[in-house]
């Protein structure tokens, strides 16, 4: 019995799927215009997705490089330090912190400043100049959190000065906020469009074989059996429109990146593009999704409105 | 078997299609049911599919009370009623073979025996030879005989026929006749809407006569006069 069950369903499937083809074959000129469209739509999805990805990297990248410096009350021990150093451990949107003593700080600017002059400096042998300057620098993974641990740092005890560039955090946190709401934007106009554009198609397949349906009902056939095809349909065009773009886009993709960073070179040693794969490994997944779900959407808008049997 | 208890159907206004219409029609019988355009067959017909509620009255059909039967189970209960129109209703996309094996694939039926009781059909309506044209190639008779054989090739209880000869010239008409009394022969009740008055007279079977939505006269072999 559950053999014959199981035997039933398979036949039942690939009826479905192959009438869905069928309809997209049938409904030719509807069907490519909706697959242009389609891919059209999540072209440019993909082409603000690697944009906005570049873009948020680099982002990243500057918020990294944009540090918190934290400077100790004089006379300070070496455990208070330590003690300082595992409470800023212990902070969420701390990405990285590290230890400078006073003695590297001295090194590190007798290298700017002396530069090939050493010697220049010698006079200074024993007395550090920069003996107070022991320091931690800390970098963040969430820039708009800076002000939060700013205030929280100044409150610790043995903390002298918490030194911060503050028109730098509040304008990438702006900007990246920005970034977000455009492509929230952008996305949702594309997807309506795309889902008004599938449910045309699926209507239009519909209309033509009002009368096929008529006889599928009065010869007995159950819903799934009539609506399966037009969601096949609908998915299938979302799938085809889908990859098409993602093809498109994975060879352009390369080749522009290539071209940038030859023509553009100042660009490309500023900034390093995110590599195909990087961009591909949400994109592919993510474009996907959005083709099958505004396929599936489209078809059944049409058929809850047209198919009530 | 079919039964209709005190059943009327109004549209939104004027007189009703139906009008207090009772008949009980029992298994394996063959009846004619004869009427005017406007008299109300068509809506009998499409109340008997359940493709319309009757505004009164009690309608049953193969042990189904229809008031019963809920939307998602209508396909169910259409599938024990086979049914055969005028114009054919092909789909006109497919060859005859896969018109008929259409109606098994709708009831789920396994493929292996979709093979073998599609071929089966369509030589009890004597088509097998050509089971691979489209309906447009065949002739009005052809055409109905391939709505015939896709009707039975899930052995239902009843067989309703929406005027199965309008379209085709007489010899066409008569050879379906006798195809539907073979039909009713091997045990399905057959039921036959029409206005041929030439062949229900010479079919001497039962008849049931609408006019206006009233049933008018229900006699065993009789003949119809206007």
């Amino acid at each position: 019995m559950t053999k014959k069950v199981t035997l039933m369903r398979i036949s039942t499937i690939t009826y479905t799927i192959g009438q869905g083809i069928k309809n997209i074959w049938r409904n030719k000129m509807f069907s490519l215009a909706s697959i242009a469209t389609m891919s059209a739509c999540i072209f440019m999805f993909g082409l603000f997705f690697s944009v906005v990805e570049n873009f948020q990297a680099m982002v990243k990248e500057a918020e990294s490089g944009v540090a918190i410096t934290v400077l100790f009350d004089d006379g300070i021990t070496d455990e208070q330090i330590e003690a300082i150093g595992e409470e800023i451990s212990k902070r969420p949107e701390v990405s990285e912190y590290e230890y400078t003593s006073a003695e590297q700080a001295w090194e590190e600017f007798k290298a700017d400043y002396f530069g090939d002059h050493q010697e220049l400096a010698e006079g200074f042998a024993d007395d550090n100049p920069l003996a107070d300057s022991a320091s931690y620098s800390i970098y963040m993974n969430d820039i708009s959190m800076q002000s939060t641990l700013v205030s929280f740092l100044e409150d610790l005890d043995g903390v002298r000065e918490v030194r911060k560039s503050e028109v730098a955090a509040n304008t990438l946190s702006d900007f990246n906020k920005l970034i977000g709401y455009i492509s929230a934007g952008i996305i949702l106009i594309l997807i309506l469009v795309a889902i008004f554009l599938i449910s045309n198609t699926v209507n239009t397949g519909i209309a033509v074989r009002k009368e096929e349906i008529a006889i599928m009902k009065l010869i007995g056939a159950g819903d799934m059996f009539v609506r399966g095809p037009f969601v096949i349909e609908g998915l299938l065009i979302g799938l085809i429109g889908a990859v098409i773009p993602l093809a498109i886009l994975y060879v352009l993709y390369g080749k522009v990146i290539v071209y940038i960073t030859e023509k553009f070179s100042l660009l490309g040693n500023l900034f390093n593009f995110l590599s195909v794969q990087e961009v591909f490994k949400t994109l592919i997944p993510v474009a996907l999704v959005l083709g099958v779900g505004i396929g599936f959407v489209g078809s059944q808008i049409t058929i809850r409105k047209h198919l009530k049997v | 078997m079919i039964s209709l208890e005190h059943v009327s159907k109004s549209y939104t206004a004027g007189i009703p299609a139906l009008n207090d219409v009772n008949m009980e029609i029992e298994d394996g019988e063959f009846v004619f049911i004869m009427g005017d355009s406007g008299s109300g067959k068509s809506t009998l017909i499409k109340i008997l599919l359940k493709e319309l509620e009757p505004s009164e009255g009690k309608v049953t059909v193969n042990n189904f009370n229809l008031a019963r039967v809920r939307r998602r189970s209508i396909p169910k209960f259409r599938r024990n009623i086979g049914v055969v129109f005028q114009d054919f209703r092909l789909l006109k996309d497919r060859n005859i073979y896969d018109n008929v094996a259409f109606a098994m694939k709708v009831v789920g039926a396994p493929t292996r025996e979709i093979k073998k009781k599609v071929p089966m059909m369509l030589s009890l309506v004597g088509l097998a030879a050509k089971y691979k044209s489209f309906p447009r190639q065949l002739s009005g008779g052809e055409q109905q005989r391939v709505a015939i054989a896709r009707a039975l090739v899930n052995e239902p209880k009843i067989l309703l026929a929406d005027e199965p000869t309008g379209n085709l010239d007489a010899n066409n008409a008569w050879e379906i006749m006798r195809l539907l009394e073979e039909i009713n022969r091997r045990g399905t009740t057959v039921l036959v809407v029409t206005h041929n008055t030439e062949i229900v007279n010479a079919m001497n079977k039962r008849v049931i006569t609408i006019k206006k939505g009233v049933l008018v006269s229900d006699e065993k072999g009789d003949t119809y006069e206007d």
